[in-house]
C-alpha cells in the first residue's frame, strides 16, 4: 500500500538506459517488489494523464534519461518535477547531454537540412519537412512537438536532486544507486549516486603498469593498434580519458582493451569536462616546439568529437556559438 | 560594427615574467588601452584551459595568456605545459565558433613591455573588428 512510487522517463536517447534498467535481470524483481512503479513508456501502460492526474510530490523518485531536445520533454519532465520528490538525471545524456548533445554544433535548420534531404539515404523530393501543425483533413489538425534550438542537459530545464552516470549506467551502479535511495540514507542533493568520487584510473587494473610519469610521443587511433590489455593503454599512445573521469564502472572498456571515453563525467571539482581532459591529455604530449605538438596532436582528428564526446551541453559554451533563431 | 564597442579582453599573465612586463609598462608610462582585464597567476602552467572557456562564458571578447620565454620559466616547463594545452584548445575553440584572434597565447619576457603593448594594441584592434562575442544572446534559453 505505501510503497514508494517512481517513474522513468526517456528524452533524447538511443534507449540503452533503458535497457540497462532491464539489465539489472532477476534484481529487477526486488524492485519491483519494492516500488510502485506509475510511469515507464517504453515498457508499460501509463499515459501522461494518469501522471497528471497523481497529486503533487506524491512520486517519490522519477528516474529521467536523456537530454531535453523536444518541447514535449520539457513538458513532461517539469511534470514529473512537479509530481515527485526527487528528480534523477540518470544517464550520461541526462547529466550532460551525451553524444546527442553533439547535435550542439549545429543549427536547427543545419539539422533539419541535413536529416531531411541531404543525408545519402534520404529520398525527398518534395522536400517534405515535419511541422508543427499540420491539417490532414477538414477537422483533423495533426501536432508535433517542437524541435528545441538546443539540446539541454536535464539540470538546465528542471531542478535535479541526483545523477547516475554512465552510458548507459552500468547494472551495478544503478543497484547501488537504488540501494542508497531505499536506503533513507540520503546524500546531499547534486551528489552522483552509484560511483566513485575518484577518478578511474583508482579503480583501474592497469594502474599499477602506469609510469610515475606519462609521457607520449604519438597518438594512437584505436583502429591503428592491437593494444596489450595488460599494459597502461595511455603509456601505447591511445587516449584513455580515465584519469579525468570519474570511476564506479568496475573499467569495463579498458578491460576489453578500449580506452576510456569519458562516459561517467566529470569529477566533483570539474566545470567543464572538455576543458579538464584538454588540459591533462595535451600535457602529456612529450614534445617542446609547437611544430611538433601541431603534429602529435594532430593525430585527433575530432578533438570535439573525443573530448566533449557525452557533455558538450553541460560545457561552458554549451555547443557552437551561433545566433539562435526564434 | 558600431564604433562606441569595447571589448573585454581577460589577460592571464605569468608572475615571473608577463606580469612583471605589465607593471613595466606602467612605470615606463607606456600607454595601453584600458580594455584588458588582468589576472596575475603564478604560471602560465596554472591556466587550465576550463579558465579560458569560462572567460569567455562570463562575457570576455577575447583572451590572452601570456608566460615566459620557452626555457625561462620559473618553474622550468610550466609555459611548456601551456603551450600544449593551448595548442589542443585552439581548435576546439574554432569548433565552439570562437574566432581564432579571440585567442592568443604570448611570450612576454620581464623586459618586453612594449612588446605586451605591442600585442594589445593588435588583439584589440582585431576584436573590435570582429565585434562582441554574443553567447548571451545565442543561449539566452538556459
Amino acid at each position: 500500500m505505501d510503497k514508494p512510487k517512481i517513474a522513468l522517463y526517456w528524452c533524447a536517447s538511443c534507449g540503452g538506459c533503458e535497457e540497462a534498467v532491464v539489465d539489472l535481470a532477476e534484481k529487477i524483481l526486488d524492485v519491483v517488489n519494492l516500488v510502485d512503479i506509475v510511469f515507464w513508456p517504453v515498457a508499460m501502460d501509463y499515459k501522461i494523464e494518469d501522471v497528471e492526474k497523481l497529486p503533487d510530490g506524491s512520486i517519490t523518485a522519477s528516474f529521467i534519461n536523456g537530454g531535453i531536445r523536444l518541447s514535449e520533454h520539457e513538458h513532461v519532465v517539469k511534470l514529473l518535477r512537479r509530481k515527485s520528490k526527487l528528480v534523477i538525471a540518470y544517464g550520461a545524456c541526462s547529466a550532460w547531454g551525451g553524444v546527442p548533445g553533439l547535435a550542439n554544433l549545429y543549427s536547427r535548420e543545419e539539422i533539419m537540412r541535413y536529416v531531411y534531404h541531404e543525408a545519402p539515404t534520404v529520398e525527398n523530393p518534395e522536400k517534405i519537412r515535419p511541422e508543427l501543425k499540420t491539417k490532414v483533413e477538414e477537422k483533423i489538425t495533426l501536432e508535433l512537438p517542437e524541435f528545441l534550438p538546443r539540446l539541454l542537459p536535464l539540470d538546465l530545464v528542471v531542478d535535479v536532486d541526483y545523477y547516475i552516470p554512465g552510458c548507459p549506467p552500468t547494472p551495478d551502479v544503478t543497484w547501488k544507486a537504488i540501494e542508497t535511495l531505499l536506503s533513507g540514507n540520503l546524500p546531499p542533493k547534486g551528489s552522483v549516486l552509484g560511483a566513485l568520487d575518484k577518478s578511474l584510473c583508482y579503480e583501474c587494473p592497469l594502474n599499477d603498469t602506469k609510469p610515475e610519469k606519462v609521457l607520449i610521443k604519438e597518438v594512437k587511433r584505436p583502429h591503428e593498434v592491437i593494444a596489450d590489455p595488460s599494459k597502461c593503454l595511455l603509456t601505447q599512445g591511445l587516449v584513455c580519458l580515465g584519469p579525468v573521469t570519474r570511476g564506479g564502472c568496475g573499467a569495463l572498456c579498458i578491460k576489453a582493451a578500449m580506452p576510456c571515453t569519458g562516459c561517467f563525467g566529470p569529477l566533483d571539482e570539474v566545470i567543464d569536462y572538455g576543458g579538464k581532459a584538454i588540459s591533462y591529455f595535451a600535457s602529456i604530449v612529450d614534445y617542446t616546439s609547437e611544430e611538433e605538438i601541431e603534429k602529435a596532436l594532430g593525430k585527433i582528428l575530432d578533438p570535439m568529437g573525443v573530448f566533449y564526446r557525452y557533455s558538450l551541453p553541460a560545457s561552458r559554451l554549451r555547443g557552437k556559438i551561433m545566433l539562435v533563431e526564434r | 560594427m558600431s564604433q562606441d564597442f569595447e571589448p573585454r579582453i581577460v589577460v592571464f599573465a605569468c608572475n615571473w615574467c608577463s606580469y612583471a612586463a605589465l607593471d613595466l609598462a606602467g612605470t615606463s608610462r607606456m600607454k595601453y588601452p584600458p580594455n584588458f582585464l588582468v589576472i596575475r597567476v603564478m604560471c602560465s602552467g596554472r591556466v587550465d584551459p576550463q579558465f579560458i572557456l569560462e572567460a569567455f562564458r562570463r562575457g570576455a571578447d577575447g583572451v590572452l595568456v601570456a608566460g615566459c620565454h620557452p626555457g625561462d620559466c620559473h618553474y622550468i616547463e610550466g609555459n611548456i605545459k601551456a603551450l600544449r594545452r593551448m595548442t589542443l584548445l585552439k581548435k576546439v575553440l574554432k569548433e565552439f565558433g570562437i574566432e581564432e584572434e579571440r585567442f592568443r597565447l604570448e611570450w612576454i619576457s620581464a623586459s618586453e613591455a612594449d612588446k605586451f603593448v605591442r600585442v594589445a594594441n593588435e588583439m584589440l584592434e582585431e576584436i573590435k573588428r570582429l565585434g562582441p562575442l554574443r553567447i548571451e544572446e545565442a543561449y539566452q534559453h538556459g
